[in-house]
């Protein structure tokens, strides 16, 4: 069998190039190795390495030839034992040339044909059931401690990582207790040093460990986006399913109060852009805990987006043994008739507010607390609109690209002809948070900017 | 008058109560030391203990502010910290830039910014540095070339090696003093930063101020080598050292040989400060990580300001009087200060939408 030497690819964008110079001849031994030709790319003049032994049989295309196409024949080698005769049958069987310029892709479409590869629609869990037996009061801050505990306590591969968390109990006192409990080899301070440790804990989630890495804020983790995106969020699918990361970032999320445009953005909609992670954001403290928990046992890198002026409110926390909320799901904390409002994190409390000042306008609104931003539960929020044919989205992030654009996208997408009047968004003004009092007031959504765009959607 | 007085009152304490005695060992000790002391003349001393002192009264003030609810957020005082600016802006010219992080009330001062400005940006009004947008860890000023004030732990590092990049390629012979915090120093852009100003010989000191703690850790449970930083850029070729940075006279020589040594374009060097925080990390920070004995014997025998008030009265160089005059002067500044932050009016709400981006 004769060997075809064929135009190689010397870059990923070179499609042709010139064949510069043969450096054999016909009738000359090559061995694997030997530089054969000189090949020009749009880049660079390369030299081209004969991969197999034999001898040259024919030169097909000759010095100097411009335009010779990636994977065209440029000569024929001949194996051991084989005499130019071989050469007929070697002509034969060459590839019709090389192939033709790939068709130039449909472009993307948007609806209302769907996109050729839409990605399979992803069914929302089904709830946690609904909750009747004993509970107790806690605060946001202790229940996500109590769901570290009970994991740390359930599976030995569960650690905990982060500035602060072990002797100092927590920059904002959530792993108190933890330390004395399960010792520093599994609740361990770390220099301050993001993306340090952060790209430690996708490497030892790999190894098949559950890190719960701690941000002392997420504002901090930009120091470490690269690790969180590049490393954790890719790698199952770079490896074709066989390794992922196991891996928990939690820690507070938007603004606190009055700490300047450095320490006070939400994350939500950034994390949310990103396939390969899943993004939680609870606001009480029932569901902080189940979340936490069911976060700390997905098989994926999950995005745990807390609120440090939530921290310290207290809600009523089912007193089971293991208290479970599925990612994916949200929940509908206010039922209404006449506007659908979203929210998550902190909003969801505004949300309510709102709720109740739109109540005594005669506006029964139903409250969405999405818990889950990826996946996020479309069904629930369509199954609302069709009954109050309006929606509001809430966020305290910046508008554009947000959380609020997605939902108004789904909803133009999804529940379109049960719309009567365009989806409002409210959000954080689309400015770095300023330091001043009242700048900052006015920067941030209230529950009056929420009662504004219900009425505006109601058109009162 | 006064200083008779104020003789009568420490001889009282003294016989009295064993601290003070100890107080008074601290006394002859610093005393040792101003002989030791570089050379400096009774005019610098009295600036730099002016300059201090004014530091301090400033910070004791926000604290006061703070605890009234008219500052709000994050507010890292600078108090222990004092000679280390004041020494490091004695060796700086005109054009030389300062950058730091959010514990940077005390570079703005240094670099004559003015304390109703800073003060009223601590408070969030229009008259602040930044009409009030920036906040405490957020202040600058082009005209004194501060550079801030950054919240991000570390970032300000290869910040500031740029702003001597852009030095040195406009061809002046001017410095960037980048200060960091010790907790700082485990940060990768650091060390990107050491490669880069070696890399292209840039004129930048990097000031670590090492007050032996990064918010409630220790730099010895957060630095594999312990606590000497200074070390850490051998492996970029960047000299470095230690400084007593609690002596202003002390820090001041190592800042004009590591000026010197940048003027002349030999590239980086690193200032390790051993200095402290008297307060808490942050206004909401217990301190608990530390003991009450240990800050207290700092207090006691390293403050930076009682050092030079030392070698001032034990030098002849100035009587209780004459320091008794600056700190009534340093007063009423600080007062002015705090009035102004409390007058100046919040600012316009128009101001939100504005300096996002400027008109191309
Ligand atoms: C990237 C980043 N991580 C964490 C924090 C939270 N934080 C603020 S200050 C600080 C400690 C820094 O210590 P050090 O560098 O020693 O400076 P010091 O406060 O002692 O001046 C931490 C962890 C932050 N602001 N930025
Ligand atoms: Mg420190």
């Amino acid at each position: 069998m004769t060997i075809q030497v064929l135009m190689p690819a010397l870059s990923p964008t070179m499609t042709e190039g010139t064949l510069a110079k043969w450096n054999v001849k016909e009738g000359d031994a090559v061995a694997s190795g030997d530089v054969i030709a000189e090949i020009e790319t749009d880049k660079a003049t390369m030299e081209f390495e004969a991969v197999d032994e034999g001898v040259i049989g024919q030169i097909l295309v000759a010095e100097g030839t411009e335009g010779v196409a990636v994977n065209t024949p440029i000569a024929v080698l001949l194996e051991e034992g084989e005499d130019e005769s071989a050469l007929s049958s070697a002509g034969a069987s060459a590839p019709a040339a090389a192939p033709a310029e790939p068709e130039p892709a449909e472009p993307a479409q948007s609806a209302p044909a769907a996109p050729a590869a839409a990605a399979p629609a992803e069914a929302a869990p089904a709830a946690e059931a609904e909750w009747t037996g004993p509970t107790k009061t806690l605060a946001v801050r202790e229940a996500l401690r109590d769901a570290m505990w009970e994991e740390m306590a359930r599976d030995e591969s569960v650690f905990l990582m982060g500035e602060e968390v072990a002797e100092y109990q927590g920059a904002y006192k959530v792993t108190q207790g933890l330390l004395d409990e399960f010792g520093a080899k599994r609740v361990i301070d770390t220099p301050i040093t993001e993306q340090g440790f952060a790209g430690l804990g996708v490497g030892a989630a790999f190894m098949g460990l559950r890190p719960i890495v701690e941000f002392m804020t997420f504002n901090f983790a930009m120091q470490a986006i690269d690790q969180i995106i590049n490393s954790a969020a890719k790698t199952l699918y770079m490896s074709g399913g066989q390794m992922g990361a196991p891996i928990v970032f939690r820690g507070p999320n938007g603004a606190a109060s009055r700490v300047g445009a450095q320490h006070s953005q939400c994350y939500a909609s950034w994390y949310a852009h990103c396939p390969g992670l899943k993004v939680v954001s609870p606001w009480s403290a029932a569901d902080a805990k189940g979340l936490l928990k069911s976060a700390i046992r997905d098989p994926n890198p999950v995005i745990f987006l807390e609120n440090e002026m939530l921290y310290g409110q207290s809600f009523e926390v089912p007193d089971a043994d293991d208290w479970l909320v599925p990612i994916g799901k949200a929940k509908v904390v206010r039922p209404g008739k006449d506007v659908t409002i979203t929210a998550f994190s902190i909003m969801v409390g505004r949300a309510l507010e709102a709720a109740e000042k739109l109540a005594e306008e005669g506006i029964d609104a139903e409250v969405i607390d999405l818990r889950s931003i990826r996946p996020l539960d479309v069904e629930t929020i369509v199954r609302s609109v069709q009954k109050t044919n309006r929606i509001v989205s809430c966020e305290e992030g910046w508008p554009f690209a947000g959380v609020g654009s997605e939902i108004a996208a789904l909803m133009m997408e999804r529940a379109f002809d049960w719309l009567d009047a365009p989806v409002a968004r409210v959000h954080g003004a689309d400015v770095p948070l300023p330091y001043a009092a009242n700048l900052e007031k006015l920067a941030l959504p209230q529950a009056q900017s929420i009662v504004e765009a219900a009425k505006a959607v109601c058109y009162r | 008058m006064a200083n008779e007085s104020s003789k009568k009152s420490s001889a009282k304490k003294s016989s009295a109560k064993q601290a003070a005695s100890k107080r008074a060992a601290a006394k002859r000790a610093s005393r040792k030391a101003a002989t030791k002391a570089p050379a400096a003349t009774p005019d610098d001393l009295m600036q730099y203990y002016r300059d201090m002192l004014l530091i301090r009264r400033f910070e004791e003030k926000a604290g006061q502010l703070y605890g009234m609810g008219l500052i709000g957020g994050f507010c890292h005082l600078y108090i222990g910290q004092e000679a280390v600016v004041i020494g490091m802006q004695a060796c700086t010219k005109e054009g030389d830039c300062v950058i730091t992080s959010y514990r940077d009330h005390g570079h703005m001062l240094a670099t004559g910014m003015d304390p109703k400005g800073v003060m009223a940006e601590l408070t969030g009004r229009e008259g602040g540095y930044s009409k009030g947008k920036g906040g405490s860890m957020h202040m600058f000023s082009k005209e004194k070339n501060f550079y801030g004030g950054h919240g991000i732990v570390g970032a300000q590092v290869p910040l500031g090696a740029g702003i001597a990049f852009a030095l040195q390629y406009k061809g002046t012979d001017n410095v960037c003093l980048t200060y960091t915090g010790d907790g700082a120093m485990n940060q990768g852009q650091v060390y990107e930063s050491f490669n880069m100003a070696t890399l292209w010989k840039l004129p930048v000191i990097f000031v670590i101020e090492n007050n032996k703690y990064g918010m409630g850790t220790s730099v010895e449970r957060s630095s594999a080598t312990g606590a000497n930083l200074h070390d850490r850029g051998k492996a970029h070729g960047i000299p470095g050292f230690e400084v007593d940075g609690m002596d202003v006279l002390a820090v001041r020589e190592a800042g004009e040989d590591a000026v010197a040594h940048c003027r002349a374009g030999k590239g980086p060097i690193i200032l390790e400060m051993k200095t402290y925080r008297y307060r808490g990390h942050s206004m909401s920070d217990p301190a608990k990580y530390r003991s009450k004995e240990e800050v207290n014997k700092m207090r006691q025998q390293h403050d930076p300001i009682d050092l030079v008030r030392g070698r001032l009265i034990d030098g002849g160089h100035a009587s209780e009087e004459d320091l008794k005059a600056i700190d009534k002067e340093v007063k009423q500044i600080v007062s002015e200060a705090a009035d102004f932050s409390q007058q100046s009016p919040e600012p316009d709400p128009s101001e939100l939408w504005t300096d996002v981006l400027l008109d191309a």
